[in-house]
């Protein structure tokens, strides 16, 4: 067998002695197409980045192992060595500039030249663009994709699903491209585009270059790759050649945690009141970057509700757009009332309550007091904590004494309640939204992001916290990343795929199925039987 | 003990100890002069009085998030309408000036609304588009001055009688209403008790309406819009009241300074009002996101008293007009040295 176009031997990385990367080895032959799965964070991207000498892998100080290309080993201290080493990368966001043509983008500083007055005199910098010749080879990498449109036009006007092409037909066009690395190409594709897109890859992979993929589409795995290798928590879990695997193994494999046994907090099965308090239509949520395409789900009462998902499918967009944050469209009922879209106040006067994901953001004032944190959207919302008259002017007194309560009762570690929230530790800060939220005495509370970027001290003492509020009565509706401590708490989970509901799990249901979940896959459709969830 | 002065030095900061021992200093080399120290000292509680309304009103943009507030002759012009508007009915003492309030107050309502609707729409750069704002209508402002139907003879130019005058006195309407109202005399001292009143007033009504639950909106929405948003506050409106408020307070203001200072400077009188405001809530401690009342208090104390008193003292010791030039960098200097410092709050 010839020697590989790439081999990464041990990798392993580190952030300031986190390890994110742990002896990975990653082989792809020449022609071959290499499938990379993971969950987000599983250090896909991490692996790509040394692999191109990013400036954010040699600027925190390396990485350990070896890279070999063709045989010999290489170290790239910047992108553009690796692309020089004829490795080139198709990016998940569309690196093209809007006003320039087709050919111009595929070309862009590469331009073939041809001498003029000028530049004999001037140098090189000085030369005419060869347009013919550029336009002709902008040409030939566009057939080669088998791509008809024009290489004159502008790219600003092209369908989302061109700019994808014209990005591969700029790395093809390099000569010595042997390997080009797609990530996550299909995220923003349609179906018919997508499909047409891995015959292209296909196509590629049969004349010589390599291909790494890196998708969460099991299917298209399974449609186009030789061999496939899953990552998980910065570990490879197997590697192993297309036929070894099932999408089944292969979404177990993805999602399956090896820690988190500590067991259920909400352990015991409580017998659950059957009446739905909110009612969520066909809503769809203008979220950047979380676009959530249309939706029906229904909480009922006194439940605590876990979304997940994939980053970027839309899950965090759900409490966003209920509570009026972001561009909405679809029908909110909450208990038998239409919650008007598009006006936080409403949602708010209705009795909804959010603790966002944006926590420094949108969570809280930072240079405000924790006090003040903590009575503001009540004040201003449900004239709590003023002193009786027409001037409506603050009690500071009632204040302090509700932080002081707050502080308490949340377990919140600080110097006092006029401490000013920057100051504070990220769980505490999570800690003075949840009371926040609490302070508004709502009946329905959207929890987003609780533990994100928060120590695992905290991390489970907010989501104790979270199931008290919960046994106090409070329905709850959590979104996380973390499926783990979804399934912890949570007595159903709506798992979200491409902004639209996958499925409905209860929180012991096997890995695979969230794994299929997560990944776009029916659970019909795989042969598991619908469960009964509720 | 101990504790506590470490706990007073800290909230009044190294920057406001340094000017105040500076000021001191002053005053006693002031002292070995043969200027008059108590004259020099009521020179400056008549300033602190006659500026102290312009200062106030830095607060209320400041806390809505718009800066502070260089478009401050937009309410300036306002209040000069209403001073113009007695003068010109002949009005005398405390009728003129009411009557220039109740002039005043409804317009610069009205103006500010309008240069909210402005800022508003450019969110983040209120300062510098304020003080284009200042300046523009400053200058629109002089064509309208050319042809305003005012016809009272004391205020038009005397000769072809179109137009008004440059300089109009208001020593014959309500020039010195306020000053003399109850004023005393201790040590030498003259204390214009009705202006500190007045002022003390203002200052009292603006804290209370920072602590009333629009107060807080508006300091909500200054601090974290996003957060306001999700509090269910509508931004713009807060901000909209911000920039109200402080184009009414500079409307007062003028009216409190021309009665104070017995003159009313049309055409490029009101250019620069903003400049002297501005370093005087910074020198007080405040930064361009956080402002408290008494910023606004400590500033102009600080700031008018050091003019007052560095200029005559600087003229005694240095040969020749140098103190104009010192006013100038003094107060140029403190902007340039507190719009550095945007991160403000506890480290200003």
């Amino acid at each position: 067998m010839s020697v590989p176009v790439l081999e990464m031997k041990a990798i392993s990385k580190s952030f300031y002695g986190n390890q994110v990367l742990n002896n990975i080895n990653l082989t792809v032959n020449k022609g071959e197409i290499h499938c990379l799965v993971g969950e987000n964070g599983a250090g896909k991207s991490t692996l790509m980045n040394i692999l191109f000498g990013m400036s954010v892998i040699t600027d925190t100080g390396g990485y350990d192992g070896d890279i070999l290309i063709n045989g010999s080993s290489v170290a790239f201290n910047s992108p553009k060595a690796a692309i020089e080493a004829g490795i080139g990368m198709v990016h998940q966001e569309f690196m093209l500039l809007p006003g320039f043509t087709v050919t111009e983008n595929i070309k862009l500083n590469r331009e073939d030249t041809k001498p003029n007055v000028f530049s004999r005199v001037l140098g090189r910098k000085m030369e005419t663009l060869n347009r013919k010749k550029m336009a002709s080879d902008a040409r030939s990498a566009l057939d080669k994709l088998g791509m008809s449109i024009d290489e004159w036009v502008p790219v600003a006007g092209l369908p989302v699903g061109y700019l994808q092409f014209v990005e591969i037909a700029r790395e093809i066009d390099k000569e010595n491209l042997q390997l080009l690395v797609l990530d996550e190409p299909t995220a923003v594709l349609t179906e018919s585009e997508a499909e047409q897109f891995l015959t292209v890859v296909q196509r590629l992979a049969d004349s010589g270059i390599s291909i790494l993929f890196i998708t969460h589409r099991l299917d298209e795995v399974m449609a186009v790759a030789n061999h496939i290798t899953i990552l998980k928590d910065g570990e490879l879990v197997r590697s192993g050649r297309t036929g070894e695997f099932t999408i089944a193994q292969m979404a177990e494999l993805m999602v399956g945690r090896k820690v988190e046994t500590s067991g259920r907090i909400s352990s015991e099965k409580r017998e659950k009141a059957k009446t739905k308090v909110l009612e969520v239509r066909d809503l769809a949520v203008d979220m950047p970057g979380e676009r959530l395409r249309g939706i029906d789900l229904d909480v009922y009462e006194g439940e605590i509700l876990g979304i997940g998902g994939l980053a970027g499918h839309g899950k965090i967009a759900l409490a966003n757009g209920v509570m009026g944050l972001y561009t909405s469209r679809g029908q909110v009922r909450y208990q038998g009332i239409d919650v008007p879209l598009n006006n936080p106040r409403e949602a708010l006067n209705l009795g909804l309550a959010f603790v966002s994901e944006d926590r420094r953001g949108v969570g809280l004032v930072l240079e405000d007091s924790i006090a003040n944190n903590i009575v503001l959207t009540s004040m201003q919302t449900q004239e709590k904590f003023l002193k009786p008259g027409p001037l409506k002017l603050k009690d500071q007194k009632q204040i302090t004494a509700h932080a002081l309560e707050s502080i308490e009762r949340f377990d919140i570690r600080c110097t006092g309640p006029e401490q000013i929230v920057r100051r504070l530790s990220g769980g505490n800060q999570q800690k003075v939204c949840i009371a926040r939220a609490f302070t508004q005495n709502p009946k329905l509370l959207f929890v987003s992001e609780p533990t994100r970027g928060i120590d695992v001290g905290a991390k489970s003492r907010v989501l104790e916290l979270i199931v008290e509020l919960n046994r106090m009565g409070v329905t709850v509706v959590i979104t996380s990343s973390e499926l783990a401590e979804l399934r912890s708490i949570s007595d159903r989970i709506a798992i979200i795929y491409e902004g639209k509901l996958s499925g409905i799990l209860a929180p012991d249901a096997p890995d695979v199925e969230y794994g299929l979940l997560m990944a776009g896959k029916s659970l019909e459709e795989v042969g598991i039987g619908e469960r009964q969830t509720n | 003990m101990k504790d506590r002065l470490i706990k007073i030095y800290h909230g009044f900061g190294l920057p406001r100890l340094i000017i105040s021992v500076f000021l001191l200093a002053l005053i006693i080399v002031a002292a070995g002069t043969d200027l008059s120290v108590p004259g020099l000292l009521s020179d400056s509680l008549v300033r602190i009085g006659q500026n102290g309304i312009y200062v106030l009103a830095m607060i209320p943009s400041i806390q809505a998030g718009a800066g502070l507030n260089f478009g401050l002759p937009v309410g300036v012009i306002a209040g000069m309408v209403g001073v113009l508007v007695s003068m010109e009915n002949s009005l005398m003492g405390f009728g003129g000036f009411l009557v220039a309030l109740l002039v005043a107050i409804p317009l610069g309502t009205i103006a500010g609304y309008l240069y909210s609707l402005l800022l508003n729409r450019v969110a983040g750069q209120e300062m510098m588009v304020g003080t284009y704002v200042g300046f523009s209508v400053v200058a629109g402002m002089c064509i309208f001055w050319l042809m305003a139907p005012f016809s009272n003879p004391a205020l038009i130019w005397p000769v072809g009688g179109q137009g008004l005058r440059v300089t109009l006195t208001l020593v014959d309407t309500f020039g010195g209403t306020l000053n003399n109202f109850l004023a005393f005399q201790i040590f030498g001292l003259t204390v214009p008790t009705g202006l500190l009143l007045f002022y003390a007033l203002l200052a009292f009504l603006l804290w209370l309406f920072l602590r009333s639950k629009p107060g807080v909106a508006m300091e909500v929405v200054g601090r974290n819009p996003r957060f306001a948003v999700a509090s269910g506050l509508n931004i713009n409106s807060y901000r909209s009241v911000g920039i109200v408020l402080s184009t009414v307070l500079a409307a007062i203001g003028y009216v409190v300074y021309a009665q104070s200072f017995g003159f009313a400077q049309l055409y490029n009188g009101p250019l620069m009002t903003a400049f002297p405001a501005v370093a005087a809530v910074l020198i007080g401690g405040a930064s361009t996101r956080e402002a408290k009342v008494v910023n606004a208090i400590i500033g102009v104390i600080l700031f008018q008293t050091l003019l007052t008193v560095a200029m005559p003292v600087t003229n005694q010791l240095v040969e020749g007009n140098i103190s104009e030039i010192a006013r100038v960098i003094v107060s140029n200097g403190m902007i340039l040295y507190a719009l550095t410092r945007v991160t403000g709050g506890e480290q200003a």
